[in-house]
């Protein structure tokens, strides 16, 4: 290993008081690397990030930040390797933007806090680089929680840290602010050559901007790697236990489980166009069939999980005759079938026949007459 | 970078309480239940007789050391009051409200009336001393309540009642000391800047000094601490030994009011916010002169109401200061609560 490493431990635990809430935590983190803690709540996320932060002291273990043992390195000191984004609202009265940000200098100043020349300077070009000159001169108290955000980050930064730690810092945000504050730190990473390690809860967003996942679960590191090895299979519903729905993990979107029973109700989709009328059957309760799909069709994973029953084609293949008489006969114990398709393919020729069939059995319906 | 809004207004206000301030000086001198013509006060000032009239004296040994324990001991309850405000990260905290002024009285009544039964003489050092002990004793029965008391409003409740114990024991005390001690004592435990001596004031000066010294080298960790615990750590406060830092300074300079002036009401909160609204910025190194000097100019303006309203009866100098001071912080309660519900936090 030639590349410096920032962050280190070695068979860390980490909990209150003599109650061990994660053990054996062994891991490091490179510079310009985004890592993601990712577990069920309660699974010491948080605990393990206040223990890196010096928050609490570790049970067991060691961690090095920069090459040197946590436990020998001064406050001011550590503060300048190591800042923090943390996860609970501050609510300081009276203080512009600017003056929070500039406490992150506070390892650097003298014993009055007195900011230099060049203090100032550092701030001013932390203000440049996350773009928040035009809210500087406001109160803190009186700006949106994403700009509080940025603001907070500006403040870590300031710190001129080597590794940043960061609690949830896109929990309160909306979708814009979630997206500009990841695009944001991405590029800081990249720029400034940070560490990161922070929680996240949304595990779409950790599956794109992270660099490393780790995975916490029942007390220890489940699994470490990165994202494309974290979010494959039914790794994501295993960690959280999903019981009731699945997650998707190639998309990163959570589906509701299916509605089991007999299907009522035939979906004649394809190529995304099923996808809406699944989810109203599955709002109402009512269990339906869909098919053929190819299994590389839009329709197709969202079909596995919410409907009854799918009938699937290979991939890449036109449907069969096979596949088609199975359809007919699902279809011949449903009440009526819905087609959201207006024309169809060289490779779902065959389904026409399917919708045919319900045309002239008087049983094609649409989704209004159901729900 | 630095902001020139903030920054020109801090130094207006300095400016505008230095000149209050002066004002409040001179009539602080010229005023008292002795007619003496504003001539004689100047003459008093800077004449060198070696034979001083009974005028001179007035001035000399009454109203000069009056009207600067007044300044000195108004500035530090101030102070006292900001710094415990951080600490609790209340406006509403104050040495008085917590319960600390009414410890300290409470120790240096019973020190004075046991030195008194036996004879000795009590020096100003041992009132410190005292006060201290009252004021710490006070404040540590608060920090363990605010252990469990996660709700300010209970703490501050908290705080009252253990005043009001403190002052209920005093009353007694005071009630069963010898009869020619009381009238003194109770002026005393009444608050009031009267019957202060240069040499009192010489050592409240000092430990007033050393304290506002000490206060100085917090500017910084009040600053980084105003983004509460988790922040202030991760900057590279070490939060125990501030806090402990705070504590006391806070202790120190409400024991030494109470010391010589008594238990003072409201001064410690009021002042504070006043500042505040006026400074519209709470940056420790802004506040910590402007609270000082408004502490002065707060206190030696209601001495002299407390002296020349009703003269030549002399009200109690926490009388006056509740009157002026509890509107206030009523103010603040309802401005506060305003704010909690725009922001939708508490």
């Amino acid at each position: 290993m030639d590349v410096h490493e920032i962050l280190r431990t070695k068979a860390l635990s980490v909990g209150y008081g003599k109650q061990k809430i994660v053990e054996d935590v062994s891991f490091s983190a490179r510079p310009g690397e985004i890592i993601c803690l990712i577990a069920p709540n309660g699974e010491g996320k948080s605990t393990l990030l206040k223990t890196l932060l010096r928050q609490l002291p570790p049970l067991a273990g060691a961690v090095w930040v920069d090459d040197l043992p946590l436990t020998h390195v001064k406050e001011e000191e550590f503060a300048k390797s190591c800042a923090a984004v943390l996860t609970q609202r501050v609510n300081p009265e009276m203080m512009r933007c600017e003056e929070v940000i500039a406490t992150g200098r506070y390892p650097y100043t003298g014993r009055l806090g007195i900011l230099s020349t060049h203090d100032r300077r550092i701030v001013e070009e932390i203000i440049q680089l996350v773009g928040i000159e035009s809210i500087r001169q406001q109160v803190f108290n009186q700006i949106s929680d994403g700009q509080r955000q940025r603001i907070m980050l500006a403040r870590a930064l300031c710190q001129e840290p080597k590794l940043l730690l960061m609690d949830e810092p896109t929990s309160f945000l909306d979708l814009y602010n979630k997206l500009e504050f990841l695009h944001l730190l991405r590029s800081l990473v990249r720029e400034k050559q940070l560490a990161v390690v922070m929680s996240l809860h949304e595990l779409d967003l950790a599956q794109k901007y992270a660099d490393t996942i780790i995975c916490l679960k029942s007390g220890r590191i489940d699994r470490c790697g990165p994202p494309e090895e974290i979010f494959s299979g039914n790794y994501i519903e295993e960690l959280y236990g999903v019981k009731n729905g699945s997650y998707n993990a190639l998309f990163g979107s959570a589906e509701p489980c299916s509605v089991t029973g007999d299907p009522e109700i035939f979906v004649l989709g394809g190529g995304g166009t099923g996808i809406p009328v699944f989810r109203r059957l599955q709002r109402a309760g009512i269990p339906f069939a869909t098919g053929v799909l190819q299994e590389n069709d839009l329709d197709y994973p969202v079909a596995r999980a919410l409907s009854a029953t799918v009938i699937a084609e290979r991939a890449f293949e036109p449907v069969s005759d096979g596949k088609l008489s199975e359809a007919l006969s699902v279809f011949h114990q449903c009440r009526g079938m819905i087609c959201t398709l207006s024309r169809f393919g060289s490779d779902n020729q065959k389904n026409r026949l399917l919708l045919e069939e319900a045309k002239r059995s008087n049983r094609l319906l649409t989704v209004n007459q159901l729900v | 970078m630095k902001n020139q809004i903030d920054r020109r207004r801090f130094f207006f206000c300095l400016a505008f309480l230095v000149f209050v301030l002066s004002i409040l000086l001179v009539l602080n001198l010229l005023s008292g239940s002795t007619c003496i013509p504003s001539r004689a006060v100047f003459s008093a000032l800077f004449s060198t007789t070696p034979e001083p009239t009974a005028e001179m004296r007035i001035i000399r040994q009454i109203r000069l050391p009056r009207l600067f324990s007044a300044a000195l001991l108004g500035g530090a309850l101030s102070v006292s009051g900001y710094l415990l405000q951080t600490f609790f990260a209340n406006p509403i905290a104050g040495p008085f409200v917590l319960g600390i002024s009414s410890g300290a009285k409470l120790t240096v009544a019973l020190t004075m009336i046991f030195c008194l039964a036996r004879g000795i003489s009590l020096t100003s050092l041992g009132m410190v001393t005292a006060a201290f002990c009252g004021a710490l004793l006070s404040m540590m029965v608060v920090l363990f309540a605010s252990r469990w008391l996660k709700n300010m409003a209970f703490l501050i409740v908290c705080g009252v009642m253990i005043g009001y114990i403190c002052s209920a024991v005093t009353e007694v005390a005071v009630t069963f000391a010898d009869d020619s001690n009381i009238v003194n004592l109770h002026n005393w435990s009444m608050g009031s800047f009267s019957g202060i001596e240069w040499k009192d004031l010489t050592i409240a000066g000092v430990f007033v000094l050393l304290a506002m010294a000490g206060t100085v080298f917090l500017i910084k960790p009040i600053n980084a601490y105003r983004l509460g615990e988790s922040y202030a750590r991760s900057m590279g406060v070490n939060i125990l030994s501030f806090r402990v830092e705070l504590i006391l300074l806070a202790s120190i300079l409400a024991a030494t009011v109470t010391a010589f002036a008594g238990p003072i009401s409201f001064v410690g909160i009021a002042v504070p916010h006043l500042i505040r609204s006026m400074l519209r910025s709470e940056r420790p190194h802004y506040m910590l002169p402007t609270c000082f000097l408004g502490g002065a100019v707060f206190c030696l303006f209601c001495d002299w109401i407390a002296r020349s309203l009703f003269a030549p009866t002399e009200l109690s100098i926490s009388t006056v200061t509740a009157l002026f001071g509890a509107p206030i912080v009523i103010r603040l309660m309802l401005s506060r609560r305003r704010e909690d519900r725009t922001n939708g936090c508490a």
